[in-house]
């Protein structure tokens, strides 16, 4: 296997350094401390084409493929990681299902508004009592004459409050299991709808988590998305394309992390020397690099065969599991080998440290993605 | 190379505005009164005296060294004009072919000297920090201020070639350029760098009234007005202590801190170019490779870790005092006085202390 | 209304570093980029273009083949064409040897309503090349532009000065030198980017553009670089000594004084 970047990627990674340094990197630290969701340089994306990267023009894409768009997500990430899932929401767990369930009527209707960034999508199958297990599901719908009626739940939604377009989960059929359940398209503007509460994360604050409550909220028959009873695969699959992006996530906090601690030893000094001389430390440094280095290849060949076609489910799965545990692994090192100062609030790897836990848990846990290499291991 | 007996002299643009001289164009005719001895002994400074009405300000020029004012007078030369600027100069050199032409590197200098160089089809070198015609003196210069090797150079060597030094790179190349097959050789000057000389009242001079052929029709730009910033210029320039921040001030309101100590030292307000990039102070402000060159008496750095273009505009001020976190980065270890410490904690005893004096 | 842009692609000279032992330049891994000035060149050529959207913008260098990534990352901003003026026999010019090849190219493209360069370039810092092209253009120019409006057939620009600034009108066509003032370069956009991987960057040689080759290149220019070297560092000063910051605030000023500074 041989990789280079190709003359888009270079371009795209470089736009995109410059763009998260000059604009996303001074804003960082407030938008994580205060929790505000960046209006503003998100709008500025949206200008350049980022929040419909991997899809047609047809709809007001821009024509990318997975791997460029994965590329996209990493370099944002390494700056800010709250940057990195908004974008990773909107496109692989909205537009997406969107693009590929969607009737041409839907597509045309919301793909233009979304791939363009002029609103916001978001994805709502978490439940109080549904997470790992999405059979759990408690958020009833039914058909009344010429409407659904959505009644239920929804906890931990990305971009809850601020999105005006949701993918919603919901039991058609209880009996059935998760064969019971169907996707719906839910905007903001639906009466019965509301979002009571944003969620005080840990850390990715700059994006807003929300539950979101469904009371006798009614919605045109033709916002089905999908057959119904086939929402679970809606779901599924849309995770398949999400996980990508939470891998680009990690890599890029991981990235992130480990070029500020490169940084930070070469320029701290202990002992008459500086901190990149103490071999304990910079041989550390190359196992965290291996661990980057490594996760990378399998997020971009995960990359790679989704874009030729080829079954992505369990690559994706790795790949998340890869990235997610190599962040986890250099973010604990970047912290310690800035020792005190690695501590507080004046050196992002404080923040990277909180903003990492999550890419081990949504868009399925690590256990989750070790049960599907598992399946595919002992089938 | 090739001879040419035809030309002779130094000229110096003596830039005005509104009927004042640039600082520069006094400088100019010091360093121009130094080329021209370095020739020969009948090698004149010349200043060239643009505008109109302004043959008063001959007498500054020669009580600073001008040897001859041609004085190139016309109504259409009251306001800057490129064309108008650039037609009449060029006329001039044609018609009296000066040895060497140089003109301050000011907004306007660097506007006119290219359109005269290329028109006259001669070299130009920006933004000239040392010029040398004598080959002892720059080799000496060389061997005290820089790590260029002396190989090739001859201390006998009598030639007159101009030898036009200047900053390259941010300041971290220095090049000597020359202008060996065409003449006039022609430069433009940094402003600062040149020393006036001493002002001797009452000098006189000669006088040469240039004939000047310019029509409107000569001139295609439109002078619609003037404005003068609202703001006193910050005259880096002049000020004999400045006092600079960068980054390491951590907001704008640092700056406070800065004004409070220029206050006290009775100095100048300077920034680098990471605290103006960042928003926390005027433009106007910034000492370095892009902003303005200094070398004042006292250059008090806070919380400058001195990248390379700012070394470049400030390196030569005469007492640098660092005041800064880190005691190995490159301003510490230029400073004259390096104040390892805390800028908040350390600068308001030195305002203590300076106001006790 | 055609529109074109001269840039040039520099090594970022924020990155360049001096190697302490020999104090020579270290070049390698700096980063080349498109020139900051040139840069708002663009950005006010595109924002015509934005405003007027049947204007062409066509952006022109001189420089080795590498320049070509730089002219793809100028399409990728909003460009409509990219030329690369590449031959040995323009290596080596000074900025009046520039000038000639550069108005040559710029008469190739031809039917121009404005030019726009950058000030100066950060490697040479010498603002020499754009009023040079206008001297040979034969055209009227603005340097330090950093105010715009098209108005028409003419333009109103301010030009800045140490100490303010001038309102200036002129008429098309004219060349104009921007400075960072005059606005903010927006980014590459995705869509962009793909439209430029695809594009063929126009290459022209001495030939194509028909410049009289004893106008061009080293031999040609009238300005020879005679010697380049570095600046000998500056001998280290001294650690002003003391426990807290009083301490030392109070041997500075004793120093001071004792050296009659002050």
């Amino acid at each position: 296997m041989e990789f280079s970047y190709s003359r888009e990627q270079q371009m795209v990674k470089k736009m995109l350094k410059e763009f998260a340094e000059k604009e996303i990197a001074p804003i960082a630290a407030e938008i994580d401390e205060k929790a505000i969701y960046p209006y503003d340089t998100i709008a500025k994306l949206s200008k350049l084409g980022l929040m419909g990267m991997p899809f047609p023009p047809e709809y007001g894409g821009a024509g990318t493929d997975y791997l460029t768009y994965i590329m996209a997500i990493e370099e944002i990430s390494k700056v800010d990681a709250s940057h990195g899932v908004i974008i990773q929401t909107h496109n692989a767990l909205c537009c997406w299902p969107i693009f590929t369930y969607g009737t041409e009527e839907q597509k045309r209707k919301y793909l233009p508004d979304l791939l363009s960034g002029k609103k916001l999508g978001a994805f709502g199958l978490t439940e109080p009592n549904a997470g790992t297990d999405a059979a759990g599901t408690q958020t009833k719908a039914y058909l009344d004459g010429d409407e659904w009626v959505l009644n239920g739940s929804k906890i931990f939604i990305s971009g809850g409050g601020i999105a005006e377009v949701y993918i919603i989960f919901a039991m058609t059929d209880k009996s059935k299991g998760t064969k019971g359940i169907s996707a719906f398209i839910v905007e903001k503007s639906d009466v019965g709808f509301s979002v009571p509460k944003h969620e005080n994360k840990m850390g990715i604050r700059g994006s807003i988590a929300a539950e979101l409550v469904f009371e006798d909220c009614r919605i045109p028959k033709d916002r089905l998305l999908g057959q119904e009873g086939k929402g679970f695969k809606v779901a599924m699959t849309s995770l398949d394309v999400g996980r990508l992006g939470i891998a680009a996530q990690a890599l890029g906090i991981a990235q992130g992390a480990f070029d500020e601690t490169v940084k930070y030893m070469k320029q701290r000094k202990q002992f008459g020397k500086s901190l990149d001389k103490f071999q304990a430390l910079s041989f550390e440094m190359a196992s965290m690099k291996v661990r980057i280095d490594g996760a990378r290849y399998i997020l971009y060949d995960a990359c790679n065969r989704r874009d030729r076609g080829l079954p992505a489910t369990v690559p994706a799965a790795e790949a998340k599991l890869a990235c997610s545990e190599a962040a986890s692994y250099v973010v604990d090192k970047a912290v310690q080998f800035h020792g005190g100062y690695g501590y507080i609030k004046d050196y992002p790897v404080e923040r990277m440290y909180r903003d990492q836990k999550i890419t081990e848990i949504y868009e399925g846990t690590s256990e989750v993605m070790k049960m599907v290499m598992a399946g595919e291991i002992f089938k | 190379m090739k001879e040419f007996a035809d030309y002779k002299n130094v000229w110096v643009f003596a830039e005005q505005r509104n009927g004042k001289l640039m600082n520069v164009a006094l400088e100019l005719v010091g360093e121009g009164h130094k080329l021209s001895r370095e020739i020969s002994e009948d090698t004149k400074v010349c200043a060239v005296l643009v505008g109109d009405k302004v043959e008063a300000l001959k007498d500054e020029l020669y009580a600073y060294g001008a040897d001859a004012v041609y004085l190139l007078e016309d109504p259409l030369l009251g306001q800057y004009t490129t064309d108008g600027y650039a037609k009449v100069i060029t006329d001039a050199i044609n018609e009296y072919k000066p040895e060497i032409v140089l003109f301050g590197a000011t907004h306007i200098g660097r506007d006119l000297a290219p359109r005269v160089a290329a028109r006259l089809n001669t070299g130009l070198t920006a933004d000239c920090t040392r010029l040398d015609v004598n080959v002892a003196n720059y080799m000496d210069y060389l061997e005290a201020n820089t790590t260029a090797s002396l190989t090739g150079l001859d201390r006998e060597d009598q030639s007159k070639g101009l030898k036009q030094t200047r900053p390259a790179f941010g300041g971290n190349l220095m090049a000597t350029i020359i202008t060996p097959n065409t003449r006039p050789q022609m430069a433009t000057v940094r402003p600062g760098v040149m020393a006036k000389m001493e002002k001797a009242e009452g000098a006189t001079g000669e006088l040469v009234k240039v004939d000047v052929k310019l029509a409107a029709s000569d001139i295609n730009v439109e002078v619609l007005e003037v404005v003068k910033a609202a703001k006193e210029m910050v005259s880096l320039t002049d000020a004999k202590i400045i006092c600079s921040g960068g980054r390491g001030l951590g907001g704008p309101e640092g700056f406070k801190l800065i004004e409070e100590l220029a206050e006290a030292v009775g100095g100048v307000v300077g920034a680098s170019r990471a605290a103006v990039d960042a928003g926390w102070i005027h433009p106007s402000h910034q000492v370095g490779q892009t902003g303005t060159t200094v070398k004042p008496e006292i250059y008090f750095a806070c919380g400058i870790s001195g990248a390379i273009q700012h070394l470049a505009g400030m390196q030569t001020s005469k007492i640098i005092i660092a005041i800064n976190k880190d005691p190995e980065c490159p301003m510490m270890k230029l400073a004259d006085y390096a104040i390892e410490g805390d800028l908040k904690k350390v600068i308001p005893e030195i305002i203590a202390l300076w106001n006790a004096q | 209304m055609r529109i074109i842009v001269c840039v040039k692609q520099v090594p970022d000279t924020t990155e360049i570093k001096i190697n302490p032992e020999t104090g020579t330049l270290i070049r390698d891994g700096v980063p080349s980029i498109l020139n900051p000035d040139d840069a708002n060149a663009l950005e006010q050529a595109l924002q015509i273009k934005d405003a007027n959207p049947d204007t062409e913008v066509v952006v022109i260098t001189m420089g080795p083949p590498q320049a070509k990534e730089m002219l793809q990352e100028c399409i990728a901003m909003g460009a409509d064409d990219a030329i690369l003026l590449s031959d040995r026999a323009l290596g080596g010019s000074d900025t009046w040897a520039t000038s000639n090849a550069v108005a040559a190219g710029v008469k190739k493209v031809g039917d121009f309503d404005l030019i726009f360069a950058g000030r100066q370039a950060i490697d040479g810092d010498t603002a020499q090349v754009g009023p040079q092209m206008a001297e040979k253009l034969g055209i009227p120019q603005v340097t330090y532009v950093k105010d715009f409006t098209l108005e028409g057939d003419h333009v109103i620009v301010k030009r800045a000065l140490e100490d303010g600034y001038e309102v200036l009108k002129v008429k098309l066509p004219c060349v104009l030198t921007a400075i960072k003032e005059l606005n903010t370069p927006r980014y590459m956009s995705v869509p962009g980017i793909l439209k430029a991987a695809k594009q063929e960057v126009k290459v022209w040689n001495a030939a194509d553009i028909g410049v009289d080759l004893t106008t061009v290149g080293l031999k040609a220019s009238p300005t020879n670089v005679f010697k380049s070297f570095t600046p000998k560092p500056k001998g280290a000063g001294i650690a002003v000594a003391g426990d807290t910051a009083k301490e030392k605030a109070e041997n500075l000023v004793a120093a001071l004084k004792e050296k009659h500074i002050i």
